[in-house]
């Protein structure tokens, strides 16, 4: 590894072209982990430095979106942390129940994992009918392999593990079909989501939902940017609904904090907003 | 603080097997704590839970604490690496965490921390490798090394799993080999002024 003092230079002057070009905006991520990722792109990509990396990204055209594929981060799997299903099994459910009709939204949903996850839950809490999942990510690649549903064979032992841990009534294997070395999910469950193109970083409030899960997202965010998500978070609640968040995130620093109420004590990842700012618990 | 001339802002340790004791060896001997933050990475299984109570200083004040997505660091404050998040620290002074692919099979990784305290802080930066089984840390403490920061192997022939210090002193030559008495005794030494 070449140990350049002009990297970090480097990169700042990469990610405003990006932004200035594509309108894509890593400026308020958290550096050490893009700059780990660019090291990642340099190798693999076979270039010898960010600013040759630049010039690509400025003038080859397609060049961009296999950059991309390194400055996302696209660990995800099927009812990762389980434990957090339960919870909004046992107090999130409840509340939900009470609409006839649902919007959810999964931020940064990478390749569909945690959407179709979602979906499989609310089937058996017997929410899904009356549902519309809408999940966004800012990588076109992810989101086409999330709109597809087809994922390798050798994922489903984990999955499932996931699923049973994570309270699953049925059994894992009736959600999809296999073929060849892969598994795809049912049509049954695809047509309640609704895959889109959404940046936490760049776009504004799309629709009112219900709840929200953005889990382990906001910590590729430096503080800034984590403010904005969650600005855009509350606004897109309804009064009463719910923000999950990964397994470390939390909202207790956050100066919006006070605007929402934490179901349980730590480790707790779901907020609710509430519904009057002057709500006491 | 200075160690032997050399201005230290941050110092990051990395242990796996043996490691509890190892590290509970070297914060016996801190009997205030230090001036600068003390940021650890011990190899520890999926969602297991942090146990303050496990960790002690001789001095019972030293706060040891698990470290929280953007948490600035703080002198004297000892942290620890979550389960299941990479920890890395940033220029300005804080930490972000990261749940990207296991490195070396481990997640929190060592390497991931110690390279990103080589970027953030440059030679600032006083790596320590302890007793482990696999040779997580050793590139990223010979990272640190590179960018003009001292680094800490313990002895292999005193660490509970030798193969840890062992894979780094088959990459490169650290500052010191030394016992965990002598990287106390060092730390607490220095870490008062």
């Amino acid at each position: 590894m070449v140990i350049d003092s002009d990297f970090d230079m480097e990169l700042d002057l990469l990610l405003n072209a990006i932004f200035h070009k594509f309108r894509y905006d890593f400026r308020g991520y958290s550096r050490a982990s893009l700059r780990r990722r660019s090291q990642a792109a340099l190798i693999n990509l076979d270039v010898l430095s960010l600013s040759a990396l630049q010039a690509r990204v400025l003038h080859e055209p397609g060049f961009f979106e296999e950059l991309l594929q390194y400055l996302t981060v696209p660990v995800t799997e099927m009812f990762r942390d389980p434990a957090f299903f339960i919870t909004l099994r046992e107090n999130v459910v409840p509340y939900l129940s009470t609409y006839s009709s649902l919007k959810f939204w999964v931020a940064g949903c990478s390749t569909g994992e945690e959407a179709y996850s979602l979906a499989i839950f609310l089937l058996e809490e017997g929410l899904l009918e009356r549902s519309l999942i809408y999940a966004t990510d800012i990588n076109p690649r992810s989101l086409k392999v999330a709109q597809e549903g087809i994922y390798p064979s050798s994922l489903i032992p984990k999955f499932t593990q996931n699923y049973q841990k994570a309270g699953g009534k049925s059994s894992f294997s009736s959600y999809y079909e296999e073929a060849y070395d892969a598994v795809s999910i049912l049509p049954s469950l695809k047509k309640h989501l609704l895959f889109a193109d959404h940046s936490l970083a760049t776009d504004s409030v799309f629709s009112e939902v219900h709840f929200i899960s953005c889990r382990n997202v906001m910590i590729y965010f430096e503080k800034e940017l984590q403010e904005r998500a969650t600005q855009l978070f509350y606004e897109s609640l309804v009064p009463g609904g719910f923000l999950g968040v990964g397994e470390k995130e939390s909202l207790q620093f956050s100066p919006l904090m006070p605007k929402f109420e934490r179901l349980h004590a730590p480790p707790c990842r779901i907020y609710s907003k509430k519904r009057r700012l002057n709500d006491k618990k | 603080m200075m160690i032997g001339g050399h201005e230290i802002r941050c110092v990051v340790l990395g242990a796996s097997a043996g490691g509890v004791d190892a590290i509970n060896f070297i914060l016996g001997k801190f009997h205030r704590p230090l001036t600068v933050p003390l940021l650890i990475t011990l190899h520890v299984a999926p969602h297991s839970i942090f146990i303050e109570e496990a960790f002690r200083g001789a001095d019972s004040t030293i706060q040891i604490k698990e470290v929280a997505d953007k948490e600035v660091l703080l002198p004297g404050k000892v942290y620890f690496a979550p389960a299941d998040y990479h920890v890395l620290l940033e220029r300005q002074g804080h930490v972000s965490l990261s749940s990207e692919e296991a490195v070396c099979f481990a997640r929190p990784s060592i390497d991931v921390m110690f390279e990103s305290a080589a970027f953030a802080f440059k030679q600032n930066v006083l790596g320590i490798l302890l007793t482990g089984a696999n040779e997580d840390g050793a590139k990223g403490l010979k990272t640190i090394q590179d960018f003009g920061g001292l680094t800490y192997v313990q002895d292999p022939r005193e660490a509970r799993s030798p193969f840890m210090p062992q894979s780094a002193l088959a990459l490169f030559t650290p500052t010191q080999v030394l016992v965990l008495e002598s990287i106390g005794e060092l730390l607490y030494g220095q870490g008062a002024t």
